[in-house]
């Protein structure tokens, strides 16, 4: 059932209030009226309505007093001034309060019906938005962290902890861990999420391009600076800044970075006004940002006003099993891009899948299945179509045994089992070759 | 409570064959039988100098006290400008769910338009605000079908577009 909307109607005369009220019933509204603007108000303290139509001249408190107190409790009220006696100064002040709109009365049916149907439409904008902010906060959370294993869990429950406190955070952990994405978490579960998360890579810039980026310069600063342009701390205002990779930044700027996360303001390149900024800090590394302050080559002060917070995103070698459905979620996202039916992923390249070690994290799984689906049969992705189907993890290849094994598999593969093709090559006998087989526990898979 | 017929009382002069058109009309549209009357109340007293218009509200009210009765809904129909205090005019209005209804074709002629005069065009408008004054107070609200009768009208255009008919869906209302 779809549920009616609702109006309110605030006027001292009972004409007025009673032809309106009819004319909403006719029109399929839940109206509720008041005949002054005390009554509205403790009215609208019990319920809630979309849309007020409010009188201006009342005794007692008139309209634009109400307008400017349900403003304060409601600022998303939709309120609507009607008056008899129309000034510009009392329209424009409407305005100003926030009213949506300013009828004079008595005005034609027809305008009435556009004005009720630009409210509802602009509730059904605020609703719809909301509705859409909603739906972003739980992509970010739901979609892109995959994994149900004990390192997983606990680490999104560190985000949530995290999210609700303003404290700086450091991000630390491998290269393609996914750094970026609990920073993103972070900010997505924090008062702060209707605000921009400002991303900035430090070490992709030089200093120089770093300090503009980071605070903005004025019109002429330097050579090329044609337009004045708002740096990532002012554009971060009210939400969160992410520094990636921080510990690549020079002494000068780790310097200017802790005077303006002290003081939460600067001053733009080439200007001279100071400028304050609301933001949180989230900054990633994959260093030892501790070894680099024993070392010198990262200041102390600023290492411990990042790290109020510090969480530790785990390799995938420590959280195998994972594997699988990082995998599937990465076949998922790349058939949907190809516009593909859906493949499966074979048992046996599941299982070399998790023998392997991932030096490059989950980046490497996810270039590892996007490989695989361009070059495979597009049905299923077998260990052939990884590029890592014949490798054994190097730190598993110390022994002899660990290399003939690794040769013998790797013949075999070769000539699709065909022993006795795999025999000749090896220049050994078959009856040899089946023993390797059992002894080394091998399988065509 | 079960409605057996439907009053309609006039105000003002009108062309006998325009009120059989909309007893016709009507007693097809509700399926009811429908008697017409003559109202015998002093209009004058509801004239609003400033406005130079006639309070509906007013009307309504006289139609409700006056001319309804038990099991019967009722249509008062006029020939002046009815208003209401918050709008510049309306064509009728009806307590929703209620037993009177009122409706006006001061605004239905076309010669109020500089358009040719055509008896069977205000006829037909007139009908179709009649049904649906009544249907107000049948309790049906205002439908978003174009067609449906109960389509809100400003414009006597927007009587033209809709029929006299009910959708299906107030239809089904109607019937419960």
């Amino acid at each position: 059932m779809i549920s009616k909307n609702s109006i309110l109607i605030v006027d001292d005369e009972v004409s007025v209030r009673d032809s309106l009220c009819n004319w909403f019933l006719e029109d399929g509204f839940e109206v509720a009226c008041a005949e002054d603007a005390s009554k509205a108000l403790n009215m609208l303290d019990t319920a809630n309505y979309d849309i007020i139509l409010a009188d201006i001249k009342m005794p007692g408190m008139d309209g634009l007093e109400m307008l400017r107190r349900i403003k304060k409790i409601k600022p998303e009220a939709i309120v609507i001034v009607i008056t008899a006696f129309a000034t510009v100064d009392t329209a424009v002040q409407a305005l100003k309060d926030g009213a949506f709109d300013y009828v004079t009365k008595p005005f034609d049916p027809d305008d009435l019906s556009h004005l009720i149907r630009n409210a509802l439409k602009q509730i059904n904008l605020t609703e719809e938005n909301e509705r859409l902010r909603t739906q972003m906060v739980d992509l970010v959370q739901v979609e892109d962290i995959i994994g149900q294993s004990e390192a997983i869990r606990s680490l999104l429950f560190e985000v949530e902890q995290v999210s609700q406190s303003n404290a700086s955070v450091i991000i630390t952990g491998e290269s393609g861990t996914g750094k970026e994405l609990i920073a993103r978490a972070i900010h997505a579960n924090s008062p702060r999420r209707f605000f921009p998360l400002v991303s900035v890579h430090c070490g992709a810039l030089t200093e120089s391009l770093l300090e503009s980026e980071l605070f903005g310069h004025e019109k002429g600063a330097f050579t090329g600076a044609v337009y004045n342009r708002k740096g990532r701390f002012e554009m971060a205002d009210n939400g969160t800044i992410f520094l990636d990779e921080i510990a690549t930044i020079s002494s000068k700027m780790q310097v200017e970075l802790l005077r303006v996360l002290e003081s939460k303001s600067f001053v733009r390149v080439g200007g001279n006004k100071t400028i304050t900024s609301d933001f949180r800090v989230i900054c990633a590394t994959n260093r030892d940002l501790k070894k680099m302050v024993q070392e010198g080559s990262f200041r102390e002060d600023l290492y411990y006003r990042l790290n109020v917070v510090n969480i530790n995103v785990p390799p995938l070698r420590e959280r195998k099993e994972d594997i699988p459905l990082l995998a599937d979620f990465f076949v998922q996202k790349y058939c949907t891009s190809m516009s593909r039916n859906l493949v499966k992923i074979d048992q046996s390249a599941i299982k070399r899948l998790m023998d392997y070690d991932f030096p490059g994290n989950v980046r490497e799984l996810e270039n590892i299945i996007e490989r695989a689906l361009v070059v495979g049969n597009g049905k299923e992705i077998k260990m052939k179509d990884l590029p890592l189907s014949r490798e054994v993890p190097a730190d598993k290849t110390e022994s002899l045994d660990d290399l003939e094994k690794q040769h013998i598999r790797k013949i075999l593969d070769k000539y699709s089992w065909n022993i006795s093709r795999a025999a000749k090559a090896l220049q050994v006998d078959r009856v040899t070759l089946y023993n390797k087989i059992k002894k080394f526990d091998l399988s065509q898979g | 409570m079960e409605i057996k017929s439907i009053t309609l009382v006039s105000f003002g002069i009108f062309e006998k064959s325009l009120l059989k058109t909309i007893e016709t009309d009507v007693s097809m549209a509700f399926r009811l039988p429908v008697k017409l009357a003559e109202g015998r109340t002093e209009l004058g007293l509801f004239f609003n100098g400033e406005r130079r218009q006639y309070d509906a509200n007013q009307l309504l009210q006289i139609v409700n006290e006056h001319y309804t009765a038990e099991q019967e809904k009722t249509c008062g129909l006029f020939t002046v400008d009815l208003f209401i205090p918050i709008l510049t005019y309306i064509f009728g209005q009806a307590y929703l769910n209620g037993r009177a209804a009122i409706a006006s074709n001061y605004r239905l002629n076309n010669e109020r338009y500089a358009l040719p005069v055509s008896a069977e065009l205000l006829a037909q408008r007139f009908s179709k605000e009649v049904i649906h004054e009544l249907g107000h107070a049948f309790g049906l609200v205002h439908c978003h079908n174009a067609s449906c009768v109960m389509r809100s009208s400003t414009y006597v255009e927007d009587i033209d577009q809709k029929s006299s008919q009910f959708c299906k869906n107030c239809h089904s209302l109607l019937e419960k």
